[in-house]
């Protein structure tokens, strides 16, 4: 898939243009585990590489979700108020978070590929 | 997402089980000193619907079991704890409090009486406790002896755990809520007891640690059980209501704030003869300052402990010491401390969540109604 690239903290940015589509990881869904609730921003805020982004509630703990690249947010996964498990079941597709009008497309570089965050978390 | 910080630096202790609970997929967290099984693959909600529909089992062998022995020993024990044990009868088990001097909780603990000549009662205490809990005994009675038991201890919990503990342990059926008895397994004694801390019927099995994986195997060979993890025996046991050490009882509390006056012996209210008994009885008189209550958010979201609590009208109310969500109601749930005046059902709280205002109802526990086995005969 082009265009998809992760971060350290297993977050997923899919690019397209100057549009990103930003989740979690399979491997972060499997680390929170049954996934409660997911607190989305408002669309229209402006987000930081890094600055917190969504906080997603598993049944055990909050956990922040950052930015993997600085944007607005233009559109959240409404389908998630209903079915916080999304999240879980389809991390990747269904599951997703938020839509970025992305600053910088530059920024990506520095997030890992496919390949390389694989690679990473084999190492966890 | 960050990855929480694992500060732990003391080596973990392991539990008798611990191969097994990795074998089974389990995700092992540590927990007051030892690697526990947090989670096992099928994921804490599916743990805690499981135990509640049929048996969940439990490796709590972290807790502290002890045998306090000697002549007096029970009523010894009854000038730290307020409960009557005196009046415990061989065989039977009592929930109490370990009390410091000024009436606030150092432990809970459950207190059994064991059967035979000589007095000697069985205690059972929470495993981040039992190191001070053993050296507060000792001291204050130093003419016993507290002897702990290197034993595993399992909880299988859940309507169908009589039925499956029973086609092991002939007669365990017969045993009614917080009862004990010891059975002969093979070569070794199991010694179990009719109690938990889910609120559901069923039973905690202290058994020989070198013999302890043959017999949850068995357990687990039954398909009505399967294993749960710490995120499922929280999640259960805050539905049902039960009080955490460390979280909703602490040395600041006292048994009647925290809503634990039924455990309170009706002799000892009239003798006293416990640490804090000024405290206390006048809480039992008067009604305490403040609460333990059942807190239902009005939110999607958990509202978690440490969370403050303020009323409609802005005054500081409490705070809440469990928060989480409830598998079972499929809704966040809490517990938490607030002043008396806010402690009836119906009156209404605040907090703030990430900046949002979250209204909370005071709400009577337990959120799932308990099942304990008390024959109606």
């Amino acid at each position: 898939m082009t265009g998809l690239r992760f971060t350290k903290d297993h977050e997923y940015l899919r690019l397209d243009g100057d549009a990103a589509v930003v989740g979690i990881t399979d491997y972060a869904q499997e680390q929170l585990g049954d996934i409660v609730f997911v607190d989305l921003p408002k669309v229209g805020k402006k987000v930081t590489k890094g600055s917190e982004l969504a906080v997603i509630e598993s049944v055990k703990a909050a956990s922040e979700v950052y930015a993997p690249i600085s944007g607005e947010v233009v559109e959240v996964n409404a389908a998630l108020g209903e079915k916080p498990a999304l999240v879980n079941e389809d991390p990747m597709q269904g599951g997703w978070l938020v839509k970025l009008k992305v600053d910088a497309p530059g920024e990506v570089e520095g997030l890992m590929d496919a390949d390389a965050y694989a690679s990473f978390v084999k190492t966890l | 997402m960050t990855a929480e910080p694992n500060l732990q630096t003391a080596p973990l202790a392991h539990l008798p089980l611990d191969a097994l609970h990795r074998s089974l997929g389990a995700r092992m967290a540590p927990f007051a000193g030892y690697d526990m099984p947090v989670q096992y693959a099928s994921g804490i909600v599916s743990e805690t619907l499981h135990t509640r529909q049929k048996a969940g089992l439990f490796d709590v062998s972290h807790m502290g079991q002890a045998i306090l022995a000697g002549a007096g020993a029970a009523a010894a024990l009854e000038s730290l704890v307020p409960a009557d044990l005196v009046g415990l009868a061989p065989g039977h088990t009592r929930y109490t409090q370990l009390l410091n001097d000024k009436g606030g909780i150092l432990d809970d603990l459950m207190a059994t009486r064991l059967p035979g000549v000589e007095e000697r009662l069985l205690l059972v205490v929470n495993a981040a406790r039992k190191a001070q809990d053993y050296a507060f005994i000792r001291e204050r009675l130093p003419q016993f002896d507290l002897l702990p038991l290197n034993r595993a201890l399992i909880a299988l919990q859940g309507p169908r755990a009589a039925a499956v503990l029973g086609a092991l342990l002939p007669g365990v059926e017969d045993l009614s809520f917080m009862d004990w008895r010891a059975f002969e397994e093979g070569p070794t004694s199991v010694f179990v007891s009719r109690s938990g801390y889910t609120g559901e019927d069923g039973f905690e099995i202290s058994i020989r640690s070198e013999n302890a994986e043959t017999f949850v195997k068995a357990l687990l060979d039954n398909e009505d059980v399967q294993p749960a993890g710490l995120g499922a025996r929280d999640a259960l046991r805050l539905e049902a209501g039960l009080p955490l050490y460390g979280h909703d009882l602490d040395e600041t509390i006292d048994p009647v704030e925290a809503g634990l006056a039924w455990s309170i012996g009706k002799r000892r209210r009239a003798e006293g003869g416990f640490p804090g008994f000024a405290r206390i009885s006048a809480a039992l008189r008067d009604g305490p300052a403040r609460r333990r209550v059942g807190l239902l958010p009005q939110s999607k979201a958990p509202v978690r402990e440490g969370a403050m609590l303020v009323s409609t009208s802005g005054e500081l109310a409490g705070h809440v010491t469990s928060g989480g969500f409830s598998p079972t109601l499929q809704r966040a749930i809490a517990m938490g401390y607030v002043a008396s005046k806010h402690a009836n059902k119906g009156a209404q709280v605040v907090s703030e969540l990430r900046g949002n205002r979250v209204a909370l109802d005071v709400a009577p526990l337990p959120f799932v109604s308990h099942r304990y086995f008390k024959p109606t005969a």
